[in-house]
């Protein structure tokens, strides 16, 4: 049976070493597959997260050699196996042991984005219409799956370590999803810009690139976003409405 | 004695999908404290998993829909052992249940006037299932986790329960360790909702993930509450077979519900050969009719791959055996083939099923919008559960209450799909509002501090057996035994083996030893999990040798008819003094007048 070797990193919060470890290959398996069945047979105490095994949870992001990848979605026969594949958790948070990191961060995020805040239903008995065409780009960005592989990869929160300044890209998706929602009454984009910063992202695309569920996070998602933090407060006259508004 | 840090809270939620977070925000609206303990990350529960949608009769897509036609057709689906109060109130608040969740910014598909847009199902007459692509779980864990995280919800993650405390018969609090460093904790409650979800990792092949392990099953049982209907194990029909990585991985019914059809080797639609009595009259005669009927004619009738799940999943089994089966022992489910029907059929089936073609072309490398599937059938989703009374969800210890996979009562032998997501909704909601009156009722209780020592102890054991055995091994060994013995096929002396299997597992259980240090350490939680998988196994054993027929999820093959007899009463569990599990039968009360006519009319 054909074998491989995986490059594993085991530690916890302070130290950690990359420990080696061989197992059986067999016809599909994927990355997830190797972690525990290298679990079950010589490291009981690995630890990774795991949920669906077919990527709908997000619970799986670790980096593949070097790669901020699903485990549960990549197969083995789309690396190369003849060299040790190295399997390291998210650089872009704290590691906690083996290949879990500290995400609390994004959760705490969340928590400052002002919440959905509906219209008025359309209808007597309490509901609204809704056209599908005009939910789709919502629909899109609410298939993100929280796997947060987009904020491992943007530069201002992995190199420059800006998570007090920016929200990062997962919740520039977020926001979006809320301010493009056509019931949604509430304006974001005063804490996009002062809060958020918004302004650190200089459209890399990174995080569209690895995006697991193929959401096209920076054209979709964090342009427009741009343009409206842009014209709210360049154009005076919106500006203007604003000040009413507030009162 | 060691002092554990205490955490206190009138309500307390563990179990943070569908039924556990709706519990939560309910409770938490009526002004009490709440605490929500789960073991994965927030978001991440089994119901994030799930699929094709929720039912509702909201009657958007087909005006004849109404809650009396939902509630025939559960019970129907559950052949009438189902808690009848229960599926009524499901049937008739699931679609405000739904609404709410727009309100809290859900965005489900849309008809062509703009309301939500609701798809077939296997067992449901009209098209009912709310939905959002085929990641309608996705869409209500986020709505319902995005909206609980403003209302003051204490949550406490990737922390896992392992015991229940009481006061006297009362349940105060719980015993749980926080997962990063093995902590111990304690939790103090004047009231405490079970939501754990289901026990698929019981058996070898499953849709469930790590988490469905009937952590909350036994914890309650362990409590002296009583387990009902525990049998009653649903196998999807329709589970990945191929590559043998993703086998149990589910492919959802939703391909059905578009059109997609069961063949065999053969290339014979083989469902149309076995169409049970009581579905005849509501079944296509004809592929035509099957066709007209999921595109939306209302006067067609269902094709005969949307009849409930156990019966196709014993006809997937009956090809198979036949060697009428595909190459790696399933069927073919093939959705590709509507492009004889329909244009652009490849983009239509790839905005209706995303996931799915995203899943197998991953994981699979196959094309669904080109080349069939291979499917077989997998274990799903239990049907028992915690006995909890219809409009309360109290269970019968006093201060506890459950909701959601681990309770039972709204699906009788079998669910249809769909009910499930309706039901955390519904159920959770109500299982919220009464902790949360219970708590207002009723002073706190005292935690014993000798209980919680005693059973922290028994927690760390599995460390200080070196040499013993690895848990792995154990779990394997269960899973391999439970799908063998007890699975879609059952007959008595197979099953008695299997609960000698069961005290043999038993025992290599409390040998099971945890390597490495007590930090994030997988093995240990095996180790500790393993008591849950042994208690609900032997509970499903117990119950499925009592029945003496086949009915919904049971399928025995020493009596392979169903017997009017059982439909009398459901089977409870519970745990004696002397530690051993108790059976019992409890009638079914009678169905009260109205809804009998209900039944007849819609019949
Ligand atoms: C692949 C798949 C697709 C499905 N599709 C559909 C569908 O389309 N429609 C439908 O109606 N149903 C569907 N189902 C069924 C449905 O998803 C589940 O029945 C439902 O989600 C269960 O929800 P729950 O809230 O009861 O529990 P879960 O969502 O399973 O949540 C359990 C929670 O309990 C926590 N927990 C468990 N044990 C402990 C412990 N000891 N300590 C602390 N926390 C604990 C877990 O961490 C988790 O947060 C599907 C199921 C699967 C597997
Ligand atoms: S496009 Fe913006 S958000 Fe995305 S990775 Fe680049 S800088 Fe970060
Ligand atoms: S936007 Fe994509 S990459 Fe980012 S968290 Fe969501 S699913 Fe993951
Ligand atoms: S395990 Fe769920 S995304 Fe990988």
């Amino acid at each position: 049976m054909a074998k491989a070797t995986f490059s594993i990193r085991r530690g916890g919060r302070e130290m950690a070493e990359m420990v080696d470890y061989t197992t059986d290959v067999t016809e599909g398996m994927v990355v997830l597959d190797a972690v525990h069945q290298i679990q079950a047979e010589s490291a009981g105490d690995l630890a990774c997260r795991w949920n669906c095994k077919a990527g709908k949870c997000g619970s799986c992001s670790a980096e593949i050699n070097g790669m901020p990848k699903l485990m549960c979605m990549t197969r083995l026969d789309t690396i190369d196996i003849t060299q040790p594949v190295t399997i390291e958790p998210m650089r872009a948070f704290p590691p906690v042991k083996d290949l879990i990191t500290d995400v609390s961060w994004n959760y705490e995020v969340k928590k400052r984005i002002k919440k959905f805040k509906p219209r008025k239903p359309d209808a007597d008995d309490g509901t609204w219409r809704m056209q599908q065409e005009d939910i789709d780009r919502v629909q899109e960005f609410r298939k993100c799956i929280e796997c947060f592989l987009c904020q491992d990869v943007c530069h201002v929160l992995r190199d420059h370590e800006k998570h007090q300044e920016f929200i990062g890209p997962r919740f520039l998706v977020y926001t979006a999803a809320l301010e493009m929602h056509p019931l949604d009454t509430e304006n974001r984009t005063e804490d996009l810009k002062e809060l958020f910063g918004i302004g650190y992202c200089n459209i890399t695309k990174c995080c569209t690139k690895v995006c697991p569920e193929g959401i096209t996070i920076t054209d979709n998602a964090i342009i427009p976003l741009k343009e409206r933090v842009v014209d709210e407060h360049y154009d005076p006259l919106k500006k203007l409405i604003k000040l009413f508004r507030k009162k | 004695m060691t002092s554990y840090p205490t955490f206190e809270h009138d309500v307390l939620v563990i179990g943070a999908g569908g039924a556990g977070l709706r519990a939560a925000i309910e409770a938490s609206g009526s002004g009490v404290s709440v605490g929500l303990i789960c073991k994965s990350l927030l978001g991440k529960a089994h119901t994030v998993m799930a699929e094709g949608g929720m039912a509702a009769a909201m009657g958007n897509v087909d005006d004849r829909d109404n809650w009396k036609v939902h509630f025939t057709d559960t019970m129907r689906g559950g052949q009438y052992v189902n808690n009848w109060r229960m599926a009524e109130l499901h049937a008739k608040e699931a679609p405000d249940r739904v609404r709410e969740l727009e309100a809290w910014g859900a965005v489900f598909d849309r008809t062509k006037d703009g309301k939500i847009l609701q798809r077939n199902f296997g067992g449901h007459r009209y098209p009912r299932l709310a939905h959002v692509g085929d990641r309608t779980g996705l869409e209500l864990i986020r709505t319902l986790q995005d909206h609980g995280i403003h209302q003051g919800i204490e949550v406490y993650m990737e922390v896992t329960v392992v015991s229940l405390l009481k006061d006297g018969d009362r349940v105060v609090g719980c015993l749980a360790y926080e997962r990063e460093h093995g902590r111990f904790r304690v939790f103090k409650c004047k009231a405490l909702v079970l939501a754990t979800g289901g026990v698929g990792r019981a058996f070898k092949i499953t849709s469930n993930s790590w988490e469905g392990t009937g952590d909350g099953h036994a914890l309650a049982y362990d409590a002296g509450a009583e387990l009902i209907d525990m049998e009653f194990v649903q196998f999807h029909p329709t589970g990945m077979v191929w590559p043998p990585s993703v086998r149990g991985i589910l492919v959802t019914e939703g391909v059905r519900g578009e059109g997609g059809i069961l063949t065999n080797s053969e290339g014979k639609r083989f469902m149309f050969d076995d169409i049970p009595d009581n579905y005849k009259d509501q079944t296509a005669d004809t592929e035509e009719e099957g066709w007209r009927y999921v595109t939306g004619d209302k006067n067609a009738r269902r094709p005969p791959e949307l009849l409930t799940r156990d019966h196709v999943a014993r006809c997937i089994m009956r090809e198979v055996k036949a060697g009428r089966g595909s190459p790696h022992g399933g069927v073919f489910l093939d959705i590709a083939w509507i492009k004889e029907k329909i244009q652009n059929a490849p983009e239509h089936i790839k905005k209706k099923l995303p996931s799915m073609y995203h899943q197998f072309k991953q994981l699979a490398n196959l094309d669904i919008t080109t080349t069939p599937m291979e499917v077989g059938p997998t274990t799903h989703y239990i049907m028992g559960g915690i006995r909890v009374d219809s409009d309360t969800q109290a269970s019968t210890v006093p201060g506890l209450f459950a909701a959601g996979e681990c309770a039972a009562g709204i699906n009788g032998a079998n669910r249809l799909g769909g009910n499930s997501l309706s039901d955390l909704i519904v159920f959770g909601k109500r299982a919220g509002e009464y902790a949360a009156k219970f708590a207002q009722e009723n002073a706190a209780g005292s935690i014993n501090p000798s209980e919680v020592e005693e059973k922290a102890k028994a927690a760390l054991a599995p460390f200080e057996r070196e040499g013993g055995e690895n848990p792995y091994t154990i779990q394997h060994d269960l899973q391999e035994m439970m799908q063998d013995l007890v699975g879609i096929v059952r007959v008595e002396d197979e099953m008695k083996q299997a609960l000698d299997g069961l005290d043999a597992l038993k025992k290599r259980a409390t040998n099971a030893f945890a390597p490495g240090n007590i930090d994030f350490n997988p093995g240990w939680h095996t180790a500790l999990d393993l008591h849950n998988l042994l208690t609900v196994s032997e509970a499903i054993a117990r119950a499925a040798i009592e029945r003496k027929e086949s009915r919904g999820g049971q399928y025995r093959d020493d009596y392979p008819a169903k017997d009017p007899e059982y439909a009398k009463f459901n089977f409870s569990l519970k745990k004696a003094d002397d530690g051993s599990m108790q059976i019992a039968k409890i009638p079914i009360p009678e169905m009260p007048a109205e809804l009998k006519q209900i039944v007849e009319e819609m019949g």
